[in-house]
């Protein structure tokens, strides 16, 4: 197997978010500055200190069979809808052989968060209430965090290999990373790779309240996710995934596959300096964000637009903002960010991949979705947010960054460009 | 006591729910794994969910002899269903 030097590119996009059960509705939402964020219903919820979030905007029992959704946890449902868009998307229809697709040349990368919390805790409460004989034979295949991504190699008959990053907030995007990766390094042809999460649950809701991460603006819940604002307090818990078909430019050409864009680098880091705290300097942002532009082969002056990672906490807005101004310096202020959580709140292990498909698409449609909820930008932050109506993107040649940073300090950059 | 037929018929249900496949298809003759395509995992689904619905106890060593719809019928008859 020999490193490859040729383009990766982006061929194919799925998606299931709060504001849309696939891509292109998902799209037309983030450009229309329409926010998923609603309160939350069940009986649980009245005991809160948070009852609102952003559940999908279709829930997955509404696509999948009765008897597939009892298979999966809620996290592989929404990992295998959006798989099955992303691989139609491309052009490709049924399992990999029926496709033409060599099994041994595909492969799977889809993160996860925190995994399959609905399963685990749902059959602990079984096992309290009614003993053990309740606990679901297929608990653990359905709980496992490689879950997701093993059924879409199931689904699709991936045999190059299939893998679950985690690094919390951005595993999506260090999964699309890890797709690259195998591409490059010459395992895989085609990968489908990106990230999932559906967490909304009391236990992580009660969670992270308790470590003060999120909103608790109970009375205007879709007024809660508004990164870079002065008012912001906190980051809204959303549902949902994306996944991406990613494979070698020569590949995508020999079958006429429409392309989205270049997937033309990745940068990783990690702070070493707190388990959940932020960096305030941002020291590993910023070596996370030169890592990508190297590795893309590209120059600050290149980068056209920024998708941030801005979840709507007070600290990490303003790490991820200063770590941009010393990147890119005078620059600065002629790049246009945007801040999609504000929309569709954070989606934990599923935030990268759709975020990194709103970069992508932004791109392909020269047009950057608006970030909502900004009413006044906080002082400390010196960028051009785009607001309340979506910004066009010039024509010709340029790149654009996603951010995604998560607890434990890991950075994500991935670098995007024109085909 | 419940009959030969309402034990399969009430199977029957419990296959559909937890495997998809049509309760028609669950009739006396048919192998579980051979004809239904029903994996190990989802028969300790079925089992535990016979278990409740018909009031008896299947060991755990009992159900790999439980080859065929009629193999299960006959072991929940005896065991007082």
């Amino acid at each position: 197997m020999t490193r490859s030097q040729e383009p990766v590119v982006v061929t194919g996009l799925g998606a299931s978010t709060p504001v849309g059960g696939d891509v292109a509705s998902t799209w037309d939402s983030l450009l229309a500055g329409r926010s998923g964020v609603r309160p939350l219903t069940g009986e649980w919820v009245d005991d809160m200190p948070v009852r609102f979030g952003a559940p999908v905007a279709v829930d997955p029992s509404e696509v999948l069979s009765r008897v597939q959704a009892r298979r999966l946890d809620r996290s592989a449902q929404i990992a295998v809808i959006a798989a099955r868009e992303a691989w139609a998307d491309a052009g490709f229809e049924g399992k990999a052989t029926d496709a033409g697709i060599d099994p041994d040349r595909l492969g799977v990368v889809c993160a996860s968060g925190i995994g399959g919390l609905h399963t685990l805790l749902g059959n602990y409460d079984q096992l309290l209430a009614h003993g053990p004989r309740k606990v679901s034979p297929l608990a653990i295949p359905m709980l496992m965090p490689n879950s997701p991504a093993a059924n879409v190699g199931l689904e699709l008959q991936a045999r190059a290999g299939v893998h679950t990053p985690v690094s919390a907030c951005s595993s999506g995007s260090e999964a699309i990373a890890y797709g690259l990766d195998m591409i490059r390094s010459g395992r895989a042809d085609i990968v489908v790779a990106g990230g999932t999460e559906a967490v909304i649950h009391p236990l992580p809701i009660a969670a992270f309240a308790n470590m003060m991460a999120l909103s608790k603006r109970n009375d205007e819940p879709e007024l809660a996710s508004r990164p870079f604002d002065r008012d912001r307090d906190g980051f809204v818990l959303g549902e949902g995934g994306a996944l991406f078909v990613l494979e070698t430019a020569s590949h995508a050409k020999a079958r006429g596959a429409r392309v989205y864009g270049v997937l033309a680098g990745a940068g990783m880091s990690a702070d070493a300096h707190h388990i959940a705290q932020p960096e305030p300097d941002g020291v590993g942002i910023i070596a996370a964000t030169r890592k990508a532009l190297a590795d893309a082969d590209l120059s600050p002056g290149d980068v056209a637009h920024v998708n941030c990672h801005a979840t709507s906490t007070p600290a990490g807005d303003v790490a991820e903002a200063l770590a941009l101004s010393k990147v890119f310096g005078d620059a600065l202020p002629g790049i246009p960010v945007t801040a999609p959580k504000s929309m569709i709140g954070h989606l934990l292990g599923g935030a990268g991949a759709v975020e990194a498909m709103a970069t992508v698409l932004s791109l392909y449609h020269g047009l950057i979705p608006p970030t909502i909820n900004v009413d006044n930008v906080d002082e400390q932050i010196h960028l051009d947010v785009v607001r309340d109506v979506p910004r066009k993107l010039e024509d010709g040649q340029l790149a654009a960054l996603n951010n995604a940073f998560g607890f434990g300090g890991h950075n994500v950059v991935l670098a995007f460009r024109r085909p | 006591m419940a009959s030969t037929e309402e034990i399969r018929s009430g199977l029957a249900e419990i296959v559909n729910e937890i495997t998809g496949v049509p309760a028609a298809d669950v009739q006396l003759e048919k192998s579980f794994t051979d004809d239904l395509d029903i994996d190990s995992l989802s028969m300790i689904e079925v089992v535990v969910a016979a278990e409740e619905k018909f009031g008896v106890k299947i060991p755990e060593d009992e159900v790999k002899n439980l080859a065929t719809v009629g193999d299960a019928v006959s072991f929940i008859e005896k065991a007082g269903a």
